[in-house]
């Protein structure tokens, strides 16, 4: 579909904080509360935007062992339906919370998240190599967040410009 | 007997008022929680790949002095930016210098052109700095203050009106700040036509000439016969967001040119190196972040714009800088008290207009190079201030 310039600006505005208000999304590009309603009302229908959540650092909680695995899986395309077909037979699985197509050595990007370690073996070893049109797996573990959705997690950058200056 | 201790201090220099600003800056920097829309430069920080420019200029151990004039590379990335941006051609060779900011730029150009006594006009509101430049260099700075009921535009028949047997520039400022007013073609080219007439020079400020946000920012120079007359000064601190670099540029015919690179190699010797390196950098690869900062500018400038006519503050649309000066003529209040008991009750610091001279008073000026969460709860605070201000005056 194509999306004209006050589509797009909202989209941008939103994808760097979902929580703007409408009142002073319309205030930044000129125009009214109730286009801006209206017009994020038919994006979500049109489900260019799909969804609202929120970014969390959990390393910030005490005692937390959730760990993230990035695996690069190759796969045998089908005749017909190519890779979509075992995206998602991949992408069904609640552990999983992320999977792309790529260029390159291996066919999908998968990430998957779970409690702990074991927890992802048994999820690649059960469930995803066994899958008919995976050839292979190779799994990396999450180390620490620097940077996601570009945002950086600890960052402490403090604003260290003199209050009034000319 | 009594002894007057002697001062060393020049006369000339005791005579020059402070800059207004100090007066703000001395209050508000002692106090905790303080929402600043005080502040001249951008809230973004450089961006890295310019940065990492200046680090691999050191690692590699660039740390001698470079050309007078700065690295002939620089000066070529600044012609051909010049080319693309504004239309307007200089030999990289011959009439380009690169300055300690735009503030030296300033200096130079003032100090290149002005014999003793000679005026130079200077509009108002404006850049605190400009007629304490012209006098330190033996001018005189003749003021034409602008208003609110012409978006601050300076008004040809006022140019025309100041322009003595003496004078030898006009110093102008668009975008401004502090207002933020940009002026179109069409104004520009009846400023032209006067400047021409009375064969006068023209300073031209351009230091927010990426920061346009309605139309493309228009050089005067650009403008048919005006290159000869025209010292362009601009500089990477507000577009490229690198304030803290110091670094600065002047475009001007080559005979304007060379006079001011002899005070700039007597006074300055180059700009910095690393500076140097960064700023290649960035008219190389850094426009696309330019253009995205702008865009964030943009939105918040048309944010305050609204905000302030919401909580009944009249405010007009500025097409460029980052600053927005409303009027607070309905509160009954200097601008300087506003800004005072602003900062006081409210804690947020704003600059009163009186202090950027004529036309000034009766305004203050609010920079939104401030994250959108900053603005909204200043003009909350303010919207409070405006409302304690209506019942106090029951």
């Amino acid at each position: 579909m194509k999306l004209n310039e006050k589509e797009v600006e909202i989209l941008e505005i939103l994808q760097k904080d979902a929580r703007f208000e409408a009142a002073d999304i319309a205030k930044m590009i000129g125009t009214t509360e109730t286009d801006v309603t209206e017009t994020i009302r038919r994006l979500e229908e049109e489900k260019v935007i799909v969804h609202y959540a929120t970014l969390v650092d959990w390393a910030k909680m005490d005692n937390y062992t959730g760990v993230t695995a990035m695996i690069d899986v190759k796969v045998t395309p089908k005749r017909g339906v190519g890779f979509d077909e075992v995206a998602e037979r991949i992408y069904r699985f609640k552990e999983v919370s992320s999977v792309y197509l790529m260029s390159g050595v291996y066919d999908l990007s998968v990430t998957v998240e779970g409690k702990s370690m074991n927890e992802i073996a048994r999820f690649v070893s059960e469930k995803l190599s066994t899958l008919d049109s995976v050839v292979s797996t190779t799994t990396h573990f999450q180390l620490k967040k620097y940077k996601h959705d570009g945002m950086i997690y600890a960052s402490n950058r403090e604003d260290n410009r003199i209050v009034v200056s000319p | 007997m009594t002894i007057t201790k002697k001062s060393y201090v020049a006369k000339s220099v005791e005579q020059m008022r402070p800059s207004g600003i100090r007066k703000f800056f001395d209050l508000a920097a002692t106090m905790e929680g303080v929402v600043s829309l005080g502040v001249g430069e951008p809230d973004f920080v450089t961006t890295w790949s310019v940065r990492e420019a200046a680090i691999n200029s050191l690692e590699r151990g660039y740390t001698s002095y470079t050309a007078n004039a700065g690295l002939m590379e620089l000066r070529r990335e600044i012609t051909r930016y010049m080319v693309e941006r504004f239309h307007v051609e200089y030999s990289a060779k011959e009439e380009v210098i690169v300055t300690v900011g735009a503030s030296q730029a300033l200096d130079i150009a003032m100090r290149a052109v002005i014999d003793p006594g000679d005026e130079i006009i200077v509009v108002e509101p404006c850049f605190v700095s400009y007629a304490p430049l012209v006098e330190l260099a033996g001018g005189r700075a003749v003021t034409i203050g602008t208003t609110g009921d012409t978006g601050f535009k300076l008004q040809p028949e006022q140019l025309e009106a100041a322009i003595t047997e003496k004078t030898k520039a006009v110093l102008l400022c668009y975008p401004n700040n502090p207002t933020g007013t940009q002026l179109d073609r069409e104004d520009l080219e009846a400023i032209a036509e006067i400047v021409k007439k009375h064969d006068v020079l023209v300073i031209a400020d351009e230091i927010y000439a990426e920061l346009a946000y309605d139309q493309p920012h228009t050089s005067i120079a650009a403008l048919d016969g005006m290159r000869e007359r025209t010292i362009l000064i601009n500089g990477f601190s507000k577009g490229f967001a690198m304030t803290g670099w110091r670094l600065g540029f002047t475009c001007a015919p080559e005979e304007i040119s060379r006079a001011m690179l002899k005070i700039h190699q007597y006074a300055m010797m180059c700009a910095s190196t690393p500076a140097q390196y960064a700023a290649i950098e960035a008219l190389q690869h850094g426009m696309n972040d330019v253009e995205s900062m702008k865009k964030d500018y943009r939105q918040r400038r048309n944010y305050m714009v609204q905000s302030f006519k919401e909580i009944g503050l009249d405010c007009h649309l500025p097409g460029g800088a980052f600053y927005v000066f409303p009027s607070i003529q309905s509160t009954g209040l200097t601008s300087e008290q506003f800004a005072e008991e602003l900062l006081l009750e409210e804690k947020v610091a704003v600059v009163p207009g009186s202090v950027f001279g004529e036309g000034g008073e009766g305004y203050i000026r609010c920079s939104y190079a401030s994250s959108m969460s900053q603005l909204q709860e200043a003009i909350k605070r303010i919207s409070r201030f405006l409302n304690k201000q209506k019942g106090s005056a029951v």
